[in-house]
């Protein structure tokens, strides 16, 4: 990622003394950069110093090949550090020798906290070595690899502000973390068997009674794992049952990318992702040699590689033979609420589902969640954004003022802006239950606290009722209200710094629109803080409300009403017990809502081509219906578009009515669809768009969807911007609040003094 | 029913049909007020109007809310109802027979709760100018000496009572104006309150901290105001509180959460935990309180989140809605 790298043309290679000041900015605090700059200096026989300031990092270098020094920080930069800019000037010589690591200066307002990062390959041969201090302890790390968000209490970074600073360093590690040339100089959770945190249980015992079949309870990085062996089906079923999870899926943990080959087909794309320090869950096609009770009705399966030394330890001692061992880990958090993470809570709340309660003495003082990924048009987009990634900030382009969003009600993530950087919040979860909202309000004063701003505005949804929206009104900041969908597509804008006008397609579950509409397959074109509503889909029966959203059969039995086709509705349907009643009831004139919305649209299709007529959990009919496709195919005339508005209707009769196989159906909708949108896109895109088109909301994590259009777009000459920086779900409408927001304060030049609210 | 010119003669049909229904000597009496004697001690009164979709619906009609309703208010505070006053707003074209209907039934609740209306008005108003009828009734009431209930009086530790099963009324009223047919009738719960009330406050006195008619919004908007009153947080249990098969079935159909259904004849009271078996024993002693259960307690909580526990063992938050239950799945 690094970008925008510029060292002054005067750097030449010459064989004369000269002496050069680099100024280097971005993630250059807390990844080891000063040891790395030390180490350089000296095997270059260069002169000088270095040090953290509040702008990053500053190096002065003096003597032969002084230039040199300069191109080697930028290729040769640390594994977790990420360079935006380096600028170098060349000053007069000192003549003075050696060269040495200053203390840091200055406030800490520009600096920034790491991401947690897996175990780096040194610390694994340290962790695997009989003759390491560091064998077999279960909390090596180094400046390379360990915790950092989720230890750190408030900045600055170091030891005594995270949660390792109960631990008194022994003289060894204090030697190491003392020490410039050693990879532990400065790591703050550096830690020893004979200093640092100790698991409760040993690795032996973990093992063994997952070899027994029973449900672990694992304290790691960001939270507690529930662990199982994801080969034993009755083990599998015990966690489903204790933790009332029906059928979602859950997600797989390996030693490394050889070992999940076992189970899944990986591409080099993923690969690489699997491996990168974030060790994210990536979807990847499933082998099908995992018990069904893993990932029920679907094709892929989240893969995760060991990234706590535990993890590694824990697989090891499962190895016997040439047996790779594979486990399930999926986020201890029952009942929907947010992740558990203290060792009070997991034994209060996790007492009922895991035989054995694994925790240590090391406090996550951040949660977060394992992030989830998968590979979109070539390039990694995120189903969820959490460890590994949380608090990188995003680049908006521009600099502008503080504002904080609180995000939607559902996956939600809040983000707050420090000049052209937003930094979107881990992944907090569904707002409906007291400990989600407080990991909310958590969430909001650390991640101000950690990025030393107080925001001067503040953003949030339309929607009356979200309770994000009720704490942003709390919030005593002036307050912009920004739609559901054009948060959606503002978000995309701003990570990819596109100015001037676009042409936007949200197609999305819900979301409030103006007037109380029920939005959610919206053509918007966004210039800014200007937007314009191009279109909808199809307005379809909503009965039942959110439950609609829960039982497909209400959508398909709404939809074939509206087409007038009881006959249909009444032939398909038979089979649900309330099925008769709902038709009689729109026979009535039952008054009920009606929504645009891509996701309700697709669970109306997934209910009339038979795949479900109620979902255990949320998207589950969009999930298994994608699943089938083998080959998209086009159903001419399955569409019609008149005005703004685009009718699948045609192409919802056509399943129903001529018992199209239920893998016919998966193909002939996503085809249809496909076709459809892109030429919708066609039909109502601004000439002034500049060839840009726009995709995002929850229904752009459909891969065959998202990669249909951007092919058919691509063929029309268009250029197609993804979701890349931020979930595609609502997990990143805070990051398009806040850039909207910023739109809005420049264009009415609003001082925060001035405005109560406005939209 | 027409209006203006020539609309004396109708004035007075109108006036005869009231005071007929209502007959008692106040009315008789003739006078554009009426005086009553004040007992001692503190009063309350109250006033509310009452505009419903449709007017007719199974169980009641807007004369018995009206009546029902108004009777609960003052009851509410623990005060016995003593006088109504009911004034009407017309819209012309408004068929007379149905207006005696109202009329009759409000006479009916008013002679059944032993709280006669003593005064009220009537006026005809141009079509569109009203939705059928408007009423509005206020009332008075006496307080027995010592009772002060407080809607911030609610504190940690004290326990929560709901009278009987909760969305009765919301649920018949939607089926009707939605033209539902579920396989069973579910009627209206509109009742007057105040013999209820009156047998808590005997047994329960100034241990009852405060008592509220969840009727618009449902018993999540009542608990919701009384949490941020009180600055304090409930914890109530699915599983304990009162549903009827039917309503919860209708409930379920509709997508409407039940806690958010209005309520005609049901309270809440908020008890002082020593006194709480007790005042259970006399509701459910009382007609109107057979099925009165203990459903949570009030909880210390600096956000006042109304939080229940569900059969899934979760802790969902109950909310406050600024209207009609909206979606929010994305
Ligand atoms: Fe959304
Ligand atoms: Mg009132
Ligand atoms: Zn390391
Ligand atoms: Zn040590």
């Amino acid at each position: 990622m690094a970008n925008r790298v510029t060292i002054v043309d005067a750097m030449a290679g010459d064989r004369t003394i000269r002496r050069f000041r680099l100024r280097v900015r971005g993630v250059v605090q807390g990844v080891g950069f000063r040891p790395f700059a030390f180490a350089l200096a000296r095997k270059m026989g260069l002169s000088g110093f270095v040090l953290n300031d509040n702008a990053g990092v500053l190096i002065e270098v003096e003597g032969f090949g002084a230039d040199a020094f300069a191109r080697a920080v930028k290729t040769d930069a640390p594994p977790l550090s990420r360079i935006d800019t380096i600028e170098a000037h060349e000053i007069d010589t000192n003549g003075l020798t050696g060269f040495e690591i200053r203390e840091s200066v200055g406030g800490k307002s520009a600096t920034r906290i790491g991401a947690d990062a897996a175990t780096c390959r040194d610390c694994l041969d340290e962790l695997f070595d009989p003759e390491s201090r560091f064998f077999h302890y279960p909390f090596v790390n180094c400046t390379h690899c360990g915790p950092r968000l989720t230890i750190t209490r408030r900045l600055p970074y170091d030891r005594a502000q995270t949660s390792m600073a109960g631990f008194v360093m022994c003289p060894a590690c204090r030697a190491d973390y003392e020490n410039p040339l050693n990879r532990r100089f400065h790591a703050e959770p550096v830690a020893c068997p004979a200093c640092g945190p100790k698991l409760s249980h040993s690795v032996a015992e973990i093992a063994q009674a997952i070899r027994a079949g029973q449900i672990i309870a694992l304290k790691g990085i960001g939270g507690f794992h529930l662990l199982c062996d994801a080969e034993n089906e009755n083990a599998i079923a015990t966690l489903r049952r204790r933790k009332a999870r029906d059928e979602k899926p859950f997600a797989v943990m390996l030693r490394d990318v050889a070992a999940a080959h076992r189970f899944a087909e990986i591409t080099d794309a993923e690969t690489a992702l699997l491996e990168s320090p974030a060790h994210p869950v990536v979807l990847a096609a499933s082998q099908g040699n995992l018990p069904h009770g893993i990932a029920p009705g679907l094709t892929r399966v989240g893969v995760m590689l060991a990234y706590a030394p535990v993890h590694h330890l824990l697989l090891a001692a499962l190895e016997e033979g040439s047996n790779v061992p594979v486990l399930v880990a999926t986020s201890a958090n029952p009942g929907g609420e947010p992740l558990v993470a203290s060792n009070e809570d997991a034994h209060r709340r996790l007492s009922g589902i895991a035989d054995l309660i694994v925790t240590h003495d090391r406090d996550i003082v951040v949660r977060a969640d394992d992030s989830v990924m998968q590979i979109v048009a070539q390039a990694p987009a995120y189903l969820r954004r959490a460890r590994g990634y949380v608090p990188e900030p995003v680049d908006l382009g521009s600099d502008g003022p503080s504002v904080i969003a609180l995000g939607s009600d559902l996956k939600n993530t809040i983000c707050v802006t420090r000049g052209r950087e937003a930094y979107l919040s881990q992944h907090i979860g569904g707002l409906d239950n007291a400990e989600a909202i407080r990991f909310q309000r958590e969430t909001v004063a650390h991640l101000c606290s950690i990025l030393d701003v107080t925001p001067d505005y503040a953003a949030c949804d339309l929607h009356p009722d979200f309770r994000s929206v009720r704490l942003a009104e709390g919030l005593d900041l002036p307050l912009i209200r920004v739609q559901h969908h054009v948060a959606h597509i503002a978000a995309v804008v701003a990570e990819h710094h596109l100015a001037g006008p676009v042409t936007g397609l949200a197609l999305d579950g819900h979301g409030y629109g103006p007037g109380g509409t029920i939005w959610g397959g919206e053509r918007i074109d966004l210039d800014g803080a200007d937007w314009t509503h191009k279109g909808g889909l199809r307005p379809l029966p909503l009965a039942g409300g959110d439950k609609a959203a829960r039982e497909p059969w209400r959508m398909g039995i709404g939809a074939l009403y509206q087409a007038g086709r009881e006959d249909l509705a009444r032939a398909l349907f038979a089979s649900h017990p309330m099925a008769e009643k709902l038709i009689s009831l729109f026979g009535l004139g039952m008054r009920v809502g009606l929504t645009s919305s891509m996701g309700r649209l697709f669970d109306a299709a997934a209910a009339i081509a038979g795949v479900r007529l109620v979902q255990h959990y949320e998207g589950q009919a969009a999930m298994e219906f994608e699943a089938m496709v083998t080959a998209p195919e086009v159903l001419a005339d399955g569409y019609s578009l008149t005005g703004g508005q685009l009718d699948f209707m045609p192409l919802l009769i056509h399943l129903a009515e001529n018992h199209v196989t239920v893998a016919e159906s998966a193909n002939l909708f996503h085809g249809t669809l496909i076709a459809g949108l892109a030429e919708w896109i066609a039909a109502t895109r601004s000439p002034l768009d500049q060839g840009r088109v726009v995709l995002s909301g929850g229904c752009i994590m459909n891969r065959v969807l998202a990669e249909g259009l951007v092919n058919r777009l691509e063929a029309q000459g268009l250029t197609v911007f993804l979701p890349r920086a931020a979930p595609a779900n609502d997990g990143g409408i805070a990051l398009g609040q806040v850039a909207f927001a910023r739109h809005v304060i420049e264009k009415h030049k609003l001082h925060s003094e001035e405005i109560e609210t406005c939209a | 029913l027409s209006h203006g010119a020539g609309g004396r003669a109708m004035g007075q049909l109108i006036e005869d049909i009231f005071h007929t229904a209502f007959d008692n000597d106040w009315l008789r009496a003739g006078n554009d007020q009426s005086a009553f004697t004040v007992p001692a001690g503190r009063m309350v009164m109250t006033t509310d109007g009452y505009v419903v979709s449709p007017l007719f619906f199974p169980g009641g009609n807007i004369g018995s809310l009206a009546v029902h309703g108004t009777i609960n208010d003052v009851a509410m505070s623990g005060a016995k109802p003593l006088y109504l006053s009911a004034s009407f707003i017309i819209e012309e074209g408004f068929p007379l027979a149905d207006l005696a209907k109202i009329a009759d039934t409000m006479g009916a609740a008013s002679r059944e709760a032993g709280v006669p209306i003593i005064t009220g008005d009537t006026k005809v108003v141009e079509r569109g100018k009203a939705d059928g009828v408007f009423i509005s009734t206020a009332g008075v009431g006496i307080l027995p000496e010592g009772i002060d209930m407080r809607s911030n009086a609610a504190r940690s530790g004290d326990c929560v009572i709901v009278s009987g099963s909760i969305g009765d009324h919301g649920v018949a009223v939607m089926s009707k104006r939605e033209n539902l047919e579920f396989d069973t009738d579910i009627l209206s719960d509109s009742a007057a309150l105040h013999t209820l009330t009156a047998a808590m406050v005997a047994v329960g006195g100034t241990s009852i901290r405060l008592m509220r008619d969840p009727t618009r919004g449902g018993i999540a908007a009542t608990l919701n105001e009384i949490a941020h009153q009180s600055s304090v947080g409930f914890r109530i249990d699915e599983e304990k509180i009162p549903l009827k098969p039917e309503v919860a079935a209708a409930c379920e159909f509709l997508g409407l959460d039940p806690l958010n259904v209005a309520n005609e004849g049901k309270l809440v009271a908020v008890v002082a935990p020593e006194a709480a078996d007790a005042v259970l024993a006399a509701m459910l002693a009382h007609p109107l309180g057979q099925e009165a259960a203990l459903i949570g307690h009030v909880v210390e909580d600096p956000h006042c989140f109304v939080q229940m526990e569900t059969s899934f063992g979760g802790g969902r938050i109950v909310d406050w809605l600024s209207g009609e239950q909206l979606p929010r799945i994305c």
